[in-house]
């Protein structure tokens, strides 16, 4: 996981303001250059205008698998995002909520929802984000997104979801 | 503590005359029971007479009092009540001598006889008798008073008599339910506390939905709540007083704290928490406020109960890979590993009586409602669903309630018995979900 995150800091570093999803391998491929698009200057975008799917393409949450807490390549991508707008408005806070789908039980699921929280949250401070800006909670299984009793709704309902609490919402 | 009472039906042995005997021959005769534990048992044929009143609003209390015990032994699945409407001596006149060839002619092999009076001082009294038809022996003799307005209670101590003499178990119907009522959106459930009577009544809310609440569990005096509040984003373990309605915080400790029980002897509380994302087991002693870490893994380590005794912690982790059930020592030495199979095992609770702890478990895209002794062996699975989970015992230990959730529906409470074969739902003004059963409510 620490390498990871090395490797993460790395790619930051080559892709500037790394503000696309990657679609690079992670493996094999260390030393490929990342080229993307810079997006118009993330200081003048709130947080709900940066997440706004149909404007950014960025997503205020990431998902998981079934009763597991590591970040997808996809899950980085966003995250890294994330990043670079907590490094354009120093003001602002981070809440991250850890949330479960319903098929597991209600305190399990609260202990995953911390695992799952405390991910993006490791992840962020990797990512150079003061540790300070950054709360967790976990809703286990108590908050869904998506209403739903099939695989579709649990995909969606096995998330971390990032608000920002104190300036730059 | 023997299984079956000293005699049991259809097996009958020999009983010598108890303590409340009236004067029949002292000697040994054939008596009715119950087997609790035999799930081919028929239920037993009672006669359960409305005791006799004079004034008209004994009466009608002495009509309550019978409608309640009717209810709660129908309810174990273990009684069958005879239809009123059968009974040949109808008014509960021959207190003291049935005529007990009318009542075998009916079929009853128990008889409920007793009279009710209306104290001056706002007092209800019932004098009681249980009786066995076949040998006309009086098996419970007893009287009850109250105050009239806590009536209830006097017929459910009357059941808890019954169905201890015919059992040989303790009852479980003097008992009270604490559950999460549920209500409003999927994606916006409101949550609530809220405290009824085992068999519903004296229904009421103990919070008012604005912060989740989820996972209540009763101290051993059934007077207060341990429980997981969501105050101002900050879900943290909570004690609540049920008649004060004082709220309590556990410590107020950096990171989440969850999955609380009391210990039996009430002076600590037993729950997770979630350091920097991990979750551990810690037990605090409520009287000194210290605190002690019992799990040092990087697993979740969740849902820990106490054995009967205060010795052992059972509890669920995942440090295996998948969701497993295991045993520690109080202190959190000696950990292993009880439940072997396949499938995901959670929600570990220790039975009152120490014999066998309840679970959940996942498998196959279903949930199940199962027993297992502390030692893993002898898993029976006693209900299934497609969400089922959260067992709490009934204080005898031979009675489970759960929630469970079909597909497409919402979340409601059932019972089920230690032979999986009478599963009851267990009716709520609203959805329902966490049930947690009291001990036994004290005199």
């Amino acid at each position: 996981m620490k390498l990871r995150f090395a490797l993460v800091v790395l790619a930051i570093g080559l892709a500037s303001a790394g503000c696309t999803k990657s679609s690079g391998k992670s493996t094999g491929d260390n030393n490929s250059v990342r080229q993307s698009e810079l997006a118009r200057p993330l200081p003048g975008k709130t947080w709900q205008e940066f997440t706004e799917p149909s404007k950014n393409g960025y997503s205020d949450r990431v998902f998981f698998a079934y009763d597991r807490f590591d970040l997808d390549e996809d899950a980085q991508a966003t995250i890294r995002a994330w990043s670079e707008w907590l490094r354009a408005h120093r003001d602002a806070g981070i809440l991250v909520e850890g949330h479960a789908d319903e098929r597991g039980t209600r305190e399990y699921n609260l202990g995953l929802g911390a695992k799952r929280a405390t991910a993006i949250r490791d992840m962020l401070i990797a990512l150079g984000v003061n540790a300070g800006r950054i709360r967790t909670i976990s809703y286990g299984k108590e908050r869904p997104a998506v209403a739903g009793e099939d695989e579709t709704a649990y995909q969606q309902n096995r998330r971390g979801v990032a608000r920002p609490t104190t300036g730059g919402a | 503590m023997p299984l079956t009472s000293p005699i049991s039906r259809p097996c009958r042995r020999l009983f010598l005359a108890g303590l409340f005997a009236v004067a029949l021959p002292a000697m040994a005769a054939a008596q009715v029971t119950v087997r609790i534990d035999d799930p081919n048992f028929e239920p037993l044929p009672i006669a359960i007479v409305v005791p006799q009143a004079s004034a008209g609003d004994e009466r009608t209390t002495a009509e309550q009092i019978a409608g309640v015990v009717t209810d709660d032994l129908e309810g174990s699945g273990l009684f069958r009540p005879v239809d009123p409407n059968a009974f040949v001596q109808r008014d509960g006149s021959e207190v003291l001598a049935p005529r007990f060839n009318d009542w075998k002619g009916i079929g009853a092999e128990a008889l409920v006889t007793g009279r009710v009076f209306h104290r001056t001082n706002g007092d209800v009294r019932i004098e009681f008798r249980l009786w066995d038809v076949s040998t006309g022996r009086q098996l419970v003799g007893r009287a009850l008073e109250t105050r009239r307005a806590n009536w209830r209670r006097l017929a459910h101590k009357m059941s808890d008599a019954i169905y201890r003499r015919l059992t040989g178990e303790r009852g479980y119907f003097d008992t009270r339910i604490v559950y999460v009522a549920e209500s409003g959106p999927v994606l916006n459930r409101v949550k609530r506390l809220a405290i009824m009577d085992q068999d519903g009544a004296n229904h009421r809310f103990l919070t008012n939905g604005e912060n989740l609440v989820l996972t209540p569990r009763f101290s051993p005096s059934a007077q207060e709540i341990t429980y997981l509040e969501y105050v101002g984003q900050r879900p943290r373990v909570y004690i609540l007083n049920i008649d004060t309605g004082r709220r309590e915080i556990v410590g107020d400790f950096a990171g989440m704290t969850f999955a609380p029980r009391f210990s039996p002897d009430g002076n600590k509380i037993v729950m997770s928490m979630a350091r920097h994302g991990n979750s551990e087991i810690f037990a605090m002693d409520l009287r000194t406020r210290a605190t002690k870490q019992l799990t040092r893994h990087q697993a979740i380590d969740t849902s820990p109960c106490y054995s009967p005794d205060g010795s052992k912690i059972t509890f669920n982790s995942d440090r295996s890979g998948r969701q497993k059930i295991y045993v520690m020592n109080a202190d959190g030495s000696g950990v292993r590993r009880i439940s072997n199979r396949a499938g995901r095992y959670a929600t570990p609770v220790w039975s009152p009586r120490g014999d066998l702890i309840a679970f959940t478990k996942l498998e196959e895209g279903n949930f199940f409602i199962g027993v297992m002794r502390p030692d893993g062996e002898g898993e029976r699975i006693l209900a299934e669903g497609f969400l089922a989970e959260g067992p709490t015992w009934a204080p005898n230990g031979r009675v489970l309630m759960f929630f469970k959730k079909p597909r497409g529906g919402t979340a409601k409470l059932y019972s089920v018995d230690l032979t999986g074969r009478n599963e009851r739902p267990v009716e709520t003004p609203v959805s329902a979900s966490d049930p947690a059963w009291s001990p036994l409510l004290k005199d």
